[in-house]
């Protein structure tokens, strides 16, 4: 889609976009909100690049490489964090009997391994917004059929 | 307040059925986008903000920009 | 007639499940079912035992954390299963 009103006008909106996604998976413990919210909204703002830009350039800021890395990483994280509980005190994703720092409650570096795992599950659904999106347009964009 | 809630679940009933009655399947989408819409104004009346933003940002956004992808590439009309 | 029969079947389960509706607690009422030792337990404890004054925040990545990362591995699966079938890669462009 080649119009410069939509180009100039998602520009300047998709920033806003992925700093408001980005602060609900970082005030997950805090405020209303959380993995799954924030994570769909980063997603939707790199589809709407997608459908101004092109599948094209969009693969160039998320290309299948960085797509396999999130989807693997955000898994592996969580694991990752749980096996930390595992190996301090026996259970698996145990917060603060692990020693996560519990810090002071209402502010935004505290309740331990919360807001790491949520960082996690919003990569997550992130990158299965976004390539969930770019598989199913690019087959039909330059597909043999 | 109980006005609004009445309203609200009563459109929802009207979209639920449009949606299955519609034979064209992309306004049926977009009418199960505004049903979506609906329902997270009702999530947000039942005091559940957490299920309102997803609702929302699922529901309203990536549901039905999947489905008018899977439409672009398969038949828009329902046989 | 087939059809005025299913048309009776439903009207009764009509007027059954709104009959019912009548029984239920009002909103927010310390009767409802759903207010029991559980939810008390939470409501009182989450802050000391999680740090978080998010409560669904604090169920579901600490309480619930498994059930979580379920969720995610759902969601790892369905996009391993659409990725398998849909994505062009360089090998198989021309077919």
């Amino acid at each position: 889609m080649d119009d410069i009103i939509l180009r100039t006008i998602s520009r300047l909106i998709i920033p806003f976009i992925e700093i408001y996604g980005v602060f609900i998976i970082l005030h997950g413990h805090v405020s209303p909100g959380g993995g799954f919210s924030g994570g769909a909204i980063l997603g939707t703002s790199l589809i709407l690049y997608t459908l101004v830009f092109g599948v094209e350039k969009a693969q160039k800021k998320f290309s299948h490489k960085v797509s396999d890395i999130a989807e693997s990483g955000g898994i592996l994280w969580f694991i990752l964090i749980g096996l930390v509980g595992i190996f301090v005190t026996g259970y698996f994703l145990t917060n603060i009997n692990a020693g996560f720092p519990i810090g002071e409650p209402g502010l935004l570096l505290s309740a331990g391994m919360i807001p790491l795992l949520m960082i996690g599950i919003g990569i997550k659904v992130a990158s299965t917004m976004i390539t969930l999106f770019h598989t199913v347009i690019e087959e039909a964009h330059h597909g043999s059929a | 307040m109980i006005v609004l809630n009445v309203f609200l679940v009563g459109f929802l009933i009207v979209c639920a059925i449009a949606v299955e009655r519609t034979k064209d399947l992309l306004s049926a989408v977009i009418i199960f986008s505004a049903y979506s819409l609906i329902m997270s104004v009702l999530w947000l009346l039942l005091k559940s903000p957490d299920v309102a933003l997803t609702e929302a940002a699922i529901g309203a956004g990536v549901t039905a920009i999947l489905f008018i992808a899977v439409i672009a590439r398969t038949e828009r009309m329902e046989s | 007639m087939k059809k005025s029969v299913i048309l009776l079947i439903f009207f009764a389960l009509f007027i059954l499940l709104v009959s019912s509706l009548f029984t239920m607690p009002i909103e927010n009422s310390v009767f409802a079912p759903s207010y029991n030792a559980t939810t008390r337990y939470y409501i009182e404890n989450s802050v000391r035992e999680t740090g978080a004054i998010n409560l669904v925040a604090a169920l579901i990545t600490d309480y619930r954390a498994f059930d979580t990362l379920g969720e995610t591995v759902v969601l790892f699966t369905s996009i391993v299963a659409v990725v398998s079938i849909l994505r062009v890669s360089k090998k198989t462009k021309g077919v």
